[in-house]
């Protein structure tokens, strides 16, 4: 008669660790989200807070120019060329119907309530909020952050607070830009290549714009402003604190995470934003 | 004793799993240079960044004058901090770079800011760099910004990690020197984290002896002299040999050791003589000329000391900031007198020499100011069985101006 051996201890234990590692991992994972959320709404208050304490203004001007006026070229490009292909699809999407006279206010409507505040604030994140986390994260990195601390000069105020104060004026403006020259693009591919009437376009963008479209969007448009600021600055202020990678490395990881966070952030928020505002 | 400014009491620090200190006691006092060495990595820099708040320990307490350093607001602190990498805005220009404390921290008018960074500035032989970035000027140079930065707010308390790192040693001297002369004029404690072994022992009160996570000596460094540790074998043995000298004499242990072997081997013979040379004035030449030309008086006079002592058999040390020890075995007082009226005479006859150098290292300066150094020396007997301290002692008592070297700039009128 042969026995079977019994299952040792320790190979039971190693099983049990071996199903319960994956839960435990997703844990882990999901107490790191839950104390980042935590950590980086502290931050936005703290540095929100600190918008309004002396010596800013300048500051706040310095990073308009930056984040808002350095923006304009590269925003009026892609409004332009998102409103043309905009027109371009829409028209042939519309003269199956025979009703291409409505392509002012689909172009319109699809840029002022959706398309603009969408990808004006990918492009900042782009274009501002990438060179945000690459900037703080290597002042960071030099223990230039820490010299401030040092000279009783806080870092909080003197590196964020502009930044996100600078980040809500100018995205609802860069976002006007935006739908305005959109609506051009429209203009240009809808009327000027495929024939649509000009009188026709213009007046069905005029009459069936609402001022609470324009409201709304630049609602998204404030939205969009905090979570990139907020993201962007505080994956770059926290880049030393990454165990993933050290120095300029961190930075470099610091600078995608924050591009890609902020960017599907920007898309989830669209969505409860437009579900709280319809 | 007095109050201690900043006390630690049992403080303990660890990251993860490493404990970089472990019970740490120490006391800094006002006014004063206290100087922390220790090997790399052994958390001198972590200890620094407890006294300025950057860290907090994991436990025990920080008294800042008797009280709890968390209770204090931080702008009551009056601190500054010069970092081991200088931490210099590398987007703001120098002048931009020693302006932000004065423009953030105070309501000064623009102008008055402007005339305490130029003033600064001259004092740091920067004026050359105020418009170029730190990346457009030396590593020295970032060093004395840094430095510039760290005093232009007129902080009671200075702490200096490693200010001297990767400077040749004039350089190295000419920071020390600095910082000596800054702290007497502006009275200000000092708090400095050196490997610069034996160097720092010159502009030092205290030595702090940072060692297997905790401190192992403090007091005086004519008291590390005597200290009997593991420490001074591992660290203290270790950096002086690494030393590159100044002046390219023995530091003070290999000075007393060749000491004590001649002692031992009879080589001193029965009475041997103890010179000692001051050079006094080196304040007036850093003021008037720069701080590197201060030590490269100082190394001119070392170097043409250890040359001519050293052909006839004497050995010599640098013994403190600006004075050096000579001892001449077998020699008696006639003999010993004759000797260093030679080294006078010759030093007088090679002056246009030292006065090229130190030529050189004005040439940087802007000042045209006449300075004078006096030169002084002592002689002393000493005997097989006296302490070599005391011969020394007796020299420096004995000491009268033996040569004087004016106006150096431009060789006007020696």
């Amino acid at each position: 008669m042969t026995t079977e051996p019994a299952p040792q201890k320790g190979a039971r234990r190693s099983a049990a660790r071996w199903l319960a590692d994956p839960f435990a991992a997703l844990g882990r994972r999901a107490i790191g989200w839950v104390n980042n959320l935590g950590a980086a709404t502290i931050f936005l208050s703290l540095a929100t807070l600190r918008i309004f304490r002396p010596k800013q203004l300048m500051k706040v001007l310095e990073q308009l120019y930056l984040i808002g006026a350095g923006s304009v070229p590269i925003i009026m490009l892609v409004g332009l060329f998102t409103g043309m292909v905009l027109g371009l699809q829409s028209y042939h999407a519309l003269v199956k119907f025979g009703s291409q006279g409505a392509l002012g206010t689909l172009v319109a409507l699809s840029l002022i309530r959706e398309l603009g505040p969408v990808l004006t604030a990918i492009m900042i994140t782009a274009r501002a909020g990438s060179a945000i986390t690459a900037e703080i994260g290597s002042q960071r990195i030099s223990e230039q952050i820490d010299a401030l601390g040092t000279m009783r000069i806080d870092p909080l105020r003197y590196l964020i607070s502009p930044r996100v104060a600078a980040s809500i004026i100018s995205f609802p403006l860069l976002t006007a830009i935006f739908d305005v020259i959109g609506i051009i693009g429209g203009y240009i591919s809808g009327v000027m290549l495929l024939g649509v009437n000009a009188g026709t376009y213009l007046y069905r963008v005029e009459s069936s714009v609402d001022m609470k479209d324009v409201t709304d969007g630049f609602v998204k448009a404030i939205v969009f402003a905090v979570i990139v600021t907020t993201v962007c600055c505080y994956q770059g202020y926290f880049a030393h604190t990454r165990t993933d990678s050290y120095g300029a490395r961190a930075i470099g990881r610091a600078t995608t995470a924050a591009v890609v966070i902020s960017c599907v952030l920007i898309l989830i928020a669209d969505y409860v934003v437009t579900s709280l505002l319809i | 004793m007095a109050t201690p400014l900043i006390e630690f009491k049992d403080v303990s620090k660890r990251f993860n799993d490493k404990t970089v200190l472990e019970g740490v006691n120490l006391q800094i006092y006002e006014r004063e240079i206290t100087t922390i060495i220790g090997l790399s990595g052994t958390g001198k820099t972590v200890l620094l960044k407890h006294i300025i708040g950057l860290l907090k320990p994991d436990e025990g307490t920080i008294l800042f004058r008797g009280q709890p350093l968390e209770k204090i607001r931080k702008r009551d602190l009056p601190m500054s901090y010069m970092f081991q990498g200088n931490a210099l805005f590398d987007s703001m220009t120098v002048f931009e770079n020693i302006a932000l404390p004065l423009l953030e921290t105070t309501n000064l008018s623009r102008s008055e800011v402007r005339r305490r960074v130029m003033a600064r500035v001259e004092q740091m032989e920067l004026a050359d760099a105020i418009d170029k970035y730190p990346s457009e000027i030396s590593g020295g140079m970032q060093k004395r910004v840094a430095l510039a930065r760290a005093l232009v707010t007129d902080p009671q308390i200075v702490l200096f990690d490693e200010p001297t790192t990767g400077q040749d040693p004039v350089r190295k001297n000419a920071i020390l020197g600095m910082i000596a002369q800054y702290q007497r004029t502006f009275g200000f404690t000092a708090i400095l984290v050196s490997h610069e072994i034996p160097d720092v022992y010159f502009i030092s009160n205290r030595i702090l002896a940072l060692y297997g996570k905790s401190i192992v000596f403090q007091g005086t460094p004519e008291e590390f002299e005597d200290f009997e540790h593991p420490f001074k074998e591992e660290v203290v043995h270790s950096l002086e040999g690494l030393q590159k000298e100044l002046t390219g004499l023995h530091s003070k242990r290999q000075f007393k050791l060749r000491y004590q072997g001649q002692l031992r081997g009879g080589a001193l013979g029965e009475t041997y003589a103890v010179a000692v040379f001051s050079l006094d004035g080196l304040d007036a030449v850093a003021a008037a000329l720069g701080h590197d030309a201060a030590q490269e008086a100082l190394r001119s006079l070392g170097m043409f000391l250890g040359r001519h002592f050293g052909a006839i058999g004497g050995f010599s040390t640098r013994h403190s900031l600006n004075e050096y020890v000579t001892v001449l075995p077998m020699t008696d007082r006639a003999e010993a007198e004759g000797i260093v009226g030679e080294y006078i005479r010759d030093l007088q006859a090679q002056e246009q020499a030292i006065l090229e150098i130190w030529a050189a290292a004005q040439k940087q300066s802007p000042s045209d100011a006449c300075v004078e150094l006096i030169l002084l020396a002592g002689l002393a007997h000493g005997h097989p069985d006296e302490d070599i301290d005391a011969v020394i002692e007796r020299a420096r008592r004995e000491q009268n101006v033996v040569s004087r070297i004016r106006c150096i700039n431009k060789g006007e009128d020696r």
